[in-house]
């Protein structure tokens, strides 16, 4: 994997911000980072940012953090994780560190709770814009299945609360049965890259 | 020592918190105010409030919390880095491995089932901080003339900058944030 150490920089600046800027639960962050590292600086392919999301929800610790390890492993090997790791725990640790001696205002002061409440709606602007985009692309693969696949797993986690692990991992199931048939309709499968949706990346991006 | 207990704690807790954050509460509480009593519950509750409130992962904001608490800036230091050192060792094993194996078509055709998966839970989450910012109530215990105008306002007029003119994410949502209290300041309703 090529490593690019001249990026690191702007890594952690990104980093920083992101975290600084992020309220609400972990997804909110993964929106950001798909609007800056791929569609802004384009660093990662829209179907690397998923996969990297499915592998942060897999694993344990804050999604976040893991999301930052596996980018930064991308841009620049162990360095990067570490530089992104450290762009992403610094803001939290300084706001944090100096609100944990006066919490007691902060947490009773009428302008900061406005300005959290209005905040929600942004940031769920910012989500809806993000997956309006995601889904789109899903619904371009013209998988029925996927499509399926889709609003079954939405319809389960926000209407019926399903944990985002069993979703994850069922959808890795059918993904594995998927992968069953593929096998059994093609047993070249494994051997050359003809079966995958999009054959042209591993040429595109000029690497293994 | 209170460090190496600190440290120790956030490494299982950085270790047993699975599925985002929340996850992570329970095991703090259980570590931070039963098992080593480093923290009242009354303590305890003023962390997670202050954890939700203030940007950052909050597993990462309750290490700093009870860091600071109890043990000053080497405590900070000690929680935080034992929280993250799990996450850091197991992501970049599973980077590892993902990004040798990634384009091996078999990989692909899994990983390809994964994603209409992130989708949806990624579309789930925000459509849960939607309706914390429309009703400011969970789903089940929505009233629709409940709803708050400056918010739709707000996510509407968001939402359209978003898709019409490619805007910054940040400046939306820390915009979103100085309008409506611009707009609630001016109605007299802080």
């Amino acid at each position: 994997m090529e490593k690019d150490y001249s990026k690191l920089w702007t890594l952690f600046k990104s980093m920083f911000v992101l975290s600084a800027c992020t309220f609400g639960g972990g997804f909110v962050i993964v929106s950001l980072m798909k609007k800056k590292y791929v569609e802004e600086l384009k660093w990662l392919e829209e179907d690397e940012m998923l996969d990297v999301t499915a592998i942060t929800q897999s694993a344990p610790g804050p999604l976040p953090v893991n999301a930052s390890v596996i980018i930064g492993y991308r841009i620049a090997g162990v360095a990067g994780s570490l530089t992104a790791i450290l762009g992403t725990i610094l803001p939290p640790m300084i706001i944090i560190s100096i609100i944990s001696l006066f919490y007691e205002e902060f947490r009773t002061n009428p302008y900061v709770a406005t300005a959290l409440q209005v905040m929600r709606a942004g940031v769920a602007a910012v989500i809806f814009d993000v997956v309006i985009n995601l889904a789109g692309n899903v619904v371009k693969t013209g998988r029925f299945l996927y499509m399926t696949m889709m609003i079954v797993a939405f319809v389960s986690t926000y209407f019926l609360d399903v944990s985002a692990m069993v979703i994850i991992f069922v959808c890795l199931g059918i993904g594995l049965a998927d992968l069953y048939l593929v096998l059994k309709k093609n047993k070249t499968a494994l051997t050359e890259s003809e079966t995958i949706p999009k054959p042209s990346k591993k040429n595109k991006r000029g690497r293994v | 020592m209170l460090l190496i207990k600190l440290f120790f704690s956030f490494i299982w807790v950085g270790l047993f918190s699975v599925g985002g954050g929340y996850a992570a509460i329970p095991l703090i509480q259980d570590q931070i105010v039963h098992m080593h009593k480093l923290m009242t519950m009354e303590e305890f509750s003023d962390l997670v409030t202050v954890a939700e409130m203030t940007p950052g992962p909050i597993s990462i904001n309750s290490a700093t919390f009870v860091g600071m608490r109890t043990a000053g800036i080497y405590g900070v230091l000690l929680c935080t880095i034992g929280c993250i050192i799990p996450s850091f060792c197991i992501c970049l094993t599973l980077a590892y491995f993902y990004y040798k194996y990634r384009t091996v078509s078999g990989v692909q055709v899994v990983l390809g089932s994964l994603r209409p998966a992130v989708v949806a839970l990624i579309a789930s989450a925000g459509a849960s901080i939607l309706m914390l910012g429309l009703f400011q109530a969970e789903l089940h215990e929505i009233v629709l003339g409940n709803i708050r105008i400056v918010e739709l306002g707000i996510f509407i007029g968001a939402l359209v900058i978003l898709r019409k003119y490619k805007a910054n994410a940040i400046t939306i949502i820390l915009g979103s944030g100085v309008v409506g209290t611009l707009v609630y300041g001016l109605m007299g309703a802080i």
